[in-house]
């Protein structure tokens, strides 16, 4: 079971020969509040999918940008049922837009799988990202995904051996997400010649799109990633641009404006 | 229920606890880890060299001390202390490093990293790395790196690089989400040297085997000794290694009590502890599922201990699976507690321990209370003191006034 919404956004960005933005922002950051009018100023920018991130204690695939941000959520009083409501409410002013939910497992382990799963697919949710879930231990989240109609994309990593990424990618629906780096989240000058590789070798397993994710902050890259990838996906540079603001509405303005230039390089393969 | 003896199974689980909860990155390299294990472990030339450097280099087998006096304030119960502070860099870590510093050189490998809280486990991965020519650097917390400040220095003249780590609580949880940051980064050439029976599999299984020596020779001794098995083995618990080294042989034997002390803090009723096994609940932490100290939104709540090697939200999952079985019991001992099994053992036997042995001699003490004169006590006595004599002279007001410029505070007795 996959996710009608996030299939069909993708497809119509590859029929328009073009890769799809992904941009990626955690709830409650800067604030409970604060966090939607953040994540509307990226769809309103150009993003074609939305990730909102689920805050956590130990982020351990994040660099300090969202670490900050994960610290200022959670510090703020950030909690489980105010990501669902948060992708209730952004879901429910941009019905055409899809959303996932990226989280680290605990949280959703502790919610309840089947739980969450069901309250996700209620806020309109279109999935979630599980980057610390390998498939071997997914099985019950993956019937509890397909009960709800929600997509589950794994994470593929340049180290990933041919034989294993047709493990993972014949578990996954929506999308593959190709981490491009070795490394935590954050922006790089250089996105990697690892992920044009590691895309390749994703694309020779499935018939998934596959978006590539860790690293990209501007436009030059991102068009530079979008001539081999099906979508070009965005984090760190928007906390970043929400944390260098002078105020919430210039961050908006700066997220915004990153978010144009962005979609400007994902048509520009 | 699953043979307590018989864990972990093929994918890393002590009954419901332990697997391989880890970034795609990791996969590779962690399989690696295991993979090579299992040929090492099937390599009598491994296991040669290895005993070689536990004997001529570590010291092995380290002593078992008879503590009379000592015993007399336990109730008379007859308390023999495993002495693993006496190993070479003072404490058990030393045994798990070396193994796995041989498991990097057979992958081919050349930097260590580590995650350290007493810095006990990084002075040893620290000495490993000198030994073996590896480069190494050692992640601790920022609070760890002042209370444990002389271990900072042995490891930087050891020629490690230590990075006090800034994020979160600033302790060993915090320590190890940074080495796994460097580790995804840098794992081509890099081992993480994990230092506790936590983590993803192999590693608690792992671990766990390179301590098995000290229940190994400890069983053995103690029946020498006394001509019977002990009554009861006592061990603390941060993330549990020294407690499964010593618990592990004596599992089979079902008369012999297994008992794990917990840092309770200020108190298991107040919120500064990190009693995991006690007021935890299942979860999923540092790659595997195992008892966690978190919040109903699966949020890891900070923990407390005057002990930085016990302070840690999470435990190893063999323990879980114990405490779950009940072949083993948890008991949280607080601050006050260690520090005054601490100065008892430093004035009765001449012995000063680490405050995170402490934890284990006042569990004892309770322990030879509870089951009187005819019981024997055995004690993994796992580091040597020298690293808590800071936090030791503030707390009990050791220092002349003059030379105490940060312990303004400490006014004898204690805080």
């Amino acid at each position: 079971m996959t996710n009608a919404l996030l299939d069909q956004t993708l497809a119509a960005a590859r029929a328009e020969n073009r890769a799809a933005l992904i941009g990626y922002l955690p709830a409650g950051f800067p604030s409970v509040a604060g966090a939607v009018p953040t994540v509307q100023a990226l769809i309103d920018g150009g993003a074609d999918v939305v990730e909102i991130g689920l805050p956590h204690s130990d982020p351990v695939l994040d660099g300090p940008t969202i670490q900050t941000a994960d610290d200022i959520a959670l510090r703020g009083g950030v909690r489980t049922k105010d990501v669902l409501e948060t992708i209730r409410t952004i879901t429910a002013a941009n019905p055409t837009v899809p959303v996932l939910c990226m989280t680290y497992w605990n949280p959703v382990d502790h919610y309840g799988q089947a739980r969450f799963a069901a309250d996700l697919a209620a806020a309109g949710g279109a999935g979630c990202i599980l980057p610390d879930l390998p498939v071997e231990e997914a099985d019950e989240w993956l019937a509890a995904a397909a009960e709800h109609g929600l997509a589950t994309v794994f994470v593929v990593a340049p180290s990933s051996r041919d034989e294993r990424l047709a493990t993972i990618t014949a578990k996954g629906t929506g999308f593959v997400y190709a981490a491009a780096v070795m490394g935590v989240t954050g922006t790089r000058t250089q996105v990697g010649e690892l992920a044009e590789d590691l895309v390749a070798r994703t694309r020779a397993t499935t018939e998934l799109p596959v978006c590539v994710g860790l690293g990209v902050s501007d436009a030059v890259q991102a068009a530079e990633v979008a001539a081999f990838a099906d979508g070009v996906i965005v984090g760190s540079a928007f906390v970043q641009r929400m944390l260098d603001a002078a105020s919430e509405e210039a961050g908006h303005a700066a997220v915004r404006e990153l978010a144009a230039e962005l979609a400007q390089g994902v048509r520009k393969r | 229920m699953s043979d307590v003896t018989s864990v972990p199974d093929a994918r890393g689980y002590f009954g419901a606890y332990g697997g391989r909860f880890i970034p795609e990155a990791l996969v590779a390299a962690v399989e690696q880890v295991a993979d090579e294990y299992e040929k090492a472990k099937a390599d009598p030339a491994f296991a040669a060299e290895l005993n070689a450097l536990l004997k001529d280099y570590t010291g092995r087998p380290s002593p078992l001390t008879d503590v009379r006096r000592f015993s007399a304030e336990a109730g008379g119960a007859r308390i023999l202390l495993k002495r693993e502070d006496l190993n070479h860099t003072g404490s058990h870590k030393i045994n798990n490093v070396l193994g796995q510093a041989l498991l990097t050189r057979r992958m081919g490998k050349n930097r260590l990293i580590a995650e350290t809280g007493a810095g006990q486990h990084g002075v040893a991965t620290a000495t490993a790395a000198a030994l073996f020519g590896m480069e190494c650097t050692i992640y601790m917390g920022e609070v760890d790196t002042r209370r444990q400040a002389l271990n900072v220095a042995r490891m930087r003249m050891l020629g490690a690089e230590v990075v006090p780590v800034t994020s979160g609580s600033r302790t060993l949880k915090d320590a190890i989400n940074e080495a796994f940051r460097d580790w995804v980064a840098n794992v081509d050439s890099t081992h993480y040297l994990f230092g506790t029976v936590a983590g993803p599999h192999p590693f608690p299984m792992m671990v766990r085997d390179f301590h098995r020596v000290i229940g190994q020779e400890a069983r053995a001794q103690v029946l020498d000794r006394t001509g019977k098995l002990p009554d009861a083995v006592v061990a603390c618990v941060g993330g549990g290694s020294n407690a499964m080294g010593v618990f592990y042989d004596f599992i089979p034997d079902a008369g012999v009590r297994l008992i794990g002390i917990e840092a309770a803090g200020e108190g298991v009723e107040t919120p500064r502890h990190a009693a995991t096994l006690t007021k935890g609940d299942p979860g999923v932490l540092h790659g595997s599922r195992t008892y966690v100290l978190q919040d109903e939104d699966g949020q890891t709540i900070e923990s407390h201990s005057i002990s930085a090697g016990l302070d840690y939200p999470g435990v190893g999952p063999e323990h879980s699976f114990l405490k779950d079985t009940g072949r083993a019991e948890y008991r949280p001992c607080t601050d006050a507690d260690a520090m005054n099994a601490l100065r008892l053992l430093s004035r009765t036997e001449g012995i000063i321990p680490a405050i995170e042995s402490s934890h284990a001699l006042a569990g004892a003490l309770e322990l030879g209370r509870e089951l009187g004169p005819d019981a024997v006590i055995l004690v993994n006595l796992s580091g040597r003191g020298d690293k808590d004599m800071h936090t030791a002279a503030e707390y009990f007001g050791l220092l002349d006034t003059d030379n105490a410029s940060d312990s303004d505070n400490a006014s004898g007795g204690a805080k």
